[in-house]
């Protein structure tokens, strides 16, 4: 293939299609074995730590990731900016 | 012991019932007793595809129901000895599918055929899980599109944790990736997706690549499945996946523009070198 071919197949919409297609797949893929309970799980770890910090849903992200035999839960919580000062 | 295929997609549109008609057709012609079953309950269409939409007097449903048997609901079809069509039924009541009556209709069917052809409906309803619960295969229609792709990503994560052999924890249902409605010139232009990036999205083995035909519509104006077309670049893609289906391996075609048409080619090639 000629480098001019190249450089006119890496801008086509094609590859743009190609690499949305990978992102929303991956995502979709990664949340396809999660149990049906997490969603749930994330809201009720959301409202227990809303009574004690000022927080906001897209802050709190609950994940389950297999590896082997094991499996990981994954907590992460992004303090907001206040709940810093007072510490 | 039959085998079970169920000709899946996801997205509504791209081939499943086309393919049916081809796969079941082609496996036929090969000398396999095989029966194609339409489980789009409430639309059926592969009747008015495989061109018997007259002859059909009783359904999927009323053999369930029991109302008529097996042999008076199986349509045999007139150009291909040992193909038979168990044509869908037009009920609106979306609950007719039952589980138990699906299996014993595939049951009675298994002790009797070669292959069962399972066409599914479009979409991840009752009909859709269904027509895949019982599959050994599972033909995956595919057009080089974002929501086809996307769809049929979805349906293998289906195939994959909601069907009998995934729940019985038996080896998985065999997947084949089928790209229809491929055309090599855009692919080329950039304005396509490649055999390349579905396959690399996807991940299962591909069976076949059925190029945009206009032999297709011309086939479904006539209710003739496009395999019969012979000539047809649709109808010989469609027989290169049947042999690969059944084991033999042949090179892909119609993916490259260069080989399209070979008349085109020798004519284009010496009008280049009169130029020159």
């Amino acid at each position: 293939m000629s480098i001019f071919k190249y450089l006119k197949k890496r801008n086509s919409t094609a590859s743009v299609a190609k690499e949305r297609l990978q992102i929303i797949i991956s995502h979709e893929r990664s949340q396809r074995n999660a149990p049906d309970y997490l969603p749930k799980l994330q809201e009720e770890i959301l409202a227990v730590i809303a009574k004690y910090i000022p927080i906001s849903r897209d802050q709190v992200s609950v994940s389950l990731e297999r590896m082997g035999d094991s499996a990981v839960l994954e907590l992460n919580v992004t303090m907001p900016e206040e709940a810093l000062e007072e510490i | 012991m039959a085998k079970i295929i169920v000709v899946t997609s996801g997205k509504g549109g791209v081939g499943k019932t086309t393919t049916s008609a081809a796969i079941s057709s082609g496996l036929a012609l090969q000398g396999h007793k095989t029966v194609v079953v339409d489980f789009d309950i409430g639309l059926r269409n592969l009747d008015i595809i495989m061109g018997c939409e007259r002859r059909v007097v009783y359904d999927f449903i009323n053999v369930i129901n029991g109302e008529a048997s097996l042999n008076q609901a199986l349509i045999k079809d007139k150009r291909v000895p040992q193909l038979f069509i168990l044509p869908a039924s037009q009920t609106r009541d979306k609950d007719a599918l039952s589980m138990e009556g699906v299996e014993k209709v595939l049951n009675d069917l298994s002790a009797e055929f070669d292959f069962i052809v399972c066409d599914s409906p479009a979409g991840i309803e009752t009909g859709a899980l269904m027509a895949m619960y019982y599959a050994d295969h599972a033909i995956v229609v595919t057009n080089p599109e974002v929501s086809s792709v996307r769809d049929s990503d979805r349906i293998l994560g289906i195939l994959a944790s909601k069907t009998k052999r995934a729940i019985e924890n038996r080896p998985p249902v065999q997947e084949h990736l089928l790209l229809t409605r491929y055309d090599p010139e855009r692919v080329e232009k950039g304005e396509m997706l490649s055999v390349e990036d579905v396959k690399e999205i996807l991940a299962i083995p591909l069976i076949g690549v059925i190029p945009e035909s206009k032999a297709v519509l011309k086939a479904s104006n006539t209710g003739t499945p496009v395999i019969l077309d012979e000539a047809s670049d649709a109808g010989i893609a469609y027989q290169d996946a049947i042999a690969r289906f059944l084991g033999e391996s042949r090179p892909m075609r119609f993916i490259s523009t260069e080989r399209k048409g070979i008349l085109r080619r020798l004519f284009g090639k010496n009008k280049e070198d009169a130029l020159v």
